[in-house]
């Protein structure tokens, strides 16, 4: 097993800033069009719900309100 | 009874001289990775189950920001380890097609785009670049613009009315300075493409990200470009700035893009 290749684990949100948006386009037979920050945003809310549950344990503010109410679509 | 399977993309290269496949890689899937050649190309694929796969399937994963991040490392990680053997044009996630022939075809088809995508990536790297401010290190001085307001009503319009400039001000100035590090780096790079600022949660940051670049340098200025990053870091101790990478080309394989905007942050409010 060569586990030790990944050197470190690179940031979540760099790697999809670059996989999601990333890479060349090419008319796939199933390609989603996920390219586009929208798609992100609907996985970043289930993320940011976990995040302020931690968030509230601790007692930091809630100001971190993030896109609220933006972009329900997949598409671009 | 054998489960449908569909060829998921990660990435095209050169077929290899030495006809080496990248041994030990799996997939997002898990399933072993494997090369499909045709037209002096190699797509690195693997086999994944349609069931989990197919549009409907992906859709509703991409809900699940676990699967998501274990997925979107996997496909990264296959990417990374092909291009230990070689220059790599990655592929944009979830890119499938139904069975190898028809992957075949596409290598065909679009054979000299790759090519020459290969050609203007090699010895080449992409590094990103992230610069965060904390507002308050841009705010004007408390007593640039000093007012006397009459009634207390008054005075407290004036005082959000400067407290709102005061605001813009600062992004303003702080933009400024990202277009200033923008520019120092954009020099030693051949290219450069602006992602649009993070999410603060998920990036775990405060304040404003006023640059999230990458930037394409030749390997042999390497050295020069993340020396540059440090000596900025020192020039503009208002500016936390972070060099990731290197990674795969995967700002720089789209389709040339019209040269030079840069995307800039948005106010926060």
């Amino acid at each position: 097993m060569t586990r030790a290749i990944e050197r470190r684990e690179v940031a979540l949100v760099d790697l999809l800033d670059r996989v999601l948006a990333g890479g060349v386009v090419i008319a796939g037979e199933i390609t989603l069009t996920i390219a586009d920050i929208d798609l992100v945003r609907i996985s970043l809310r289930a993320l940011i719900a976990s995040v302020r549950v931690e968030d509230d344990a601790r007692g930091t503010d809630g100001a971190r309100v993030a896109h609220e109410g933006e972009g329900d679509r997949y598409d671009g | 009874m054998t489960e449908p399977l569909a060829t998921w993309l990660y990435a095209v290269t050169a077929a290899p001289v030495g006809g080496a496949p990248p041994h030990g890689l799996t997939g997002v899937a898990d399933e072993p990775v494997r090369l499909v050649e045709r037209a002096g190309l190699a797509a690195v694929v693997g086999s994944v189950p349609l069931a989990d796969f197919d549009e409907d399937a992906l859709r509703d994963h991409l809900e699940d920001l676990e699967w998501l991040e274990r997925t979107a490392r996997a496909h990264h990680r296959v990417i990374n380890g092909a291009a230990r053997l070689g220059q790599v044009i990655p592929l944009r996630f979830a890119t499938l097609y139904h069975d190898d022939d028809r992957v075949r075809a596409m290598l065909e088809e679009r054979r000299e785009d790759f090519t020459a995508t290969l050609r203007r990536v090699t010895g080449r790297t992409e590094w990103g670049v992230k610069a965060y401010v904390d507002p308050a290190s841009f705010l004007p001085d408390p007593d640039e613009g000093e007012s006397g307001g009459d009634s207390p009503g008054t005075a407290y319009l004036m005082r959000r009315r400067a407290q709102r400039q005061d605001q813009e001000t600062a992004h303003l100035r702080a933009t400024e300075r990202a277009e200033e590090i923008h520019a120092s780096l954009a020099a030693l790079a051949v290219a450069t493409a602006a992602h649009p600022p993070q999410d603060a949660a998920l990036a775990a940051y405060e304040g404003w990200m006023v640059l999230n670049n990458s930037y394409l340098v030749p390997d042999d200025r390497t050295e020069e470009f993340t020396d540059a990053v440090t000596a900025l870091k020192e020039r503009h101790p208002t500016v936390t700035l972070e060099l990731s990478g290197p990674w795969p080309p995967y700002s720089f394989t789209a389709p040339p893009q019209p040269a030079g905007e840069v995307r800039r942050a948005e106010t926060p409010s």
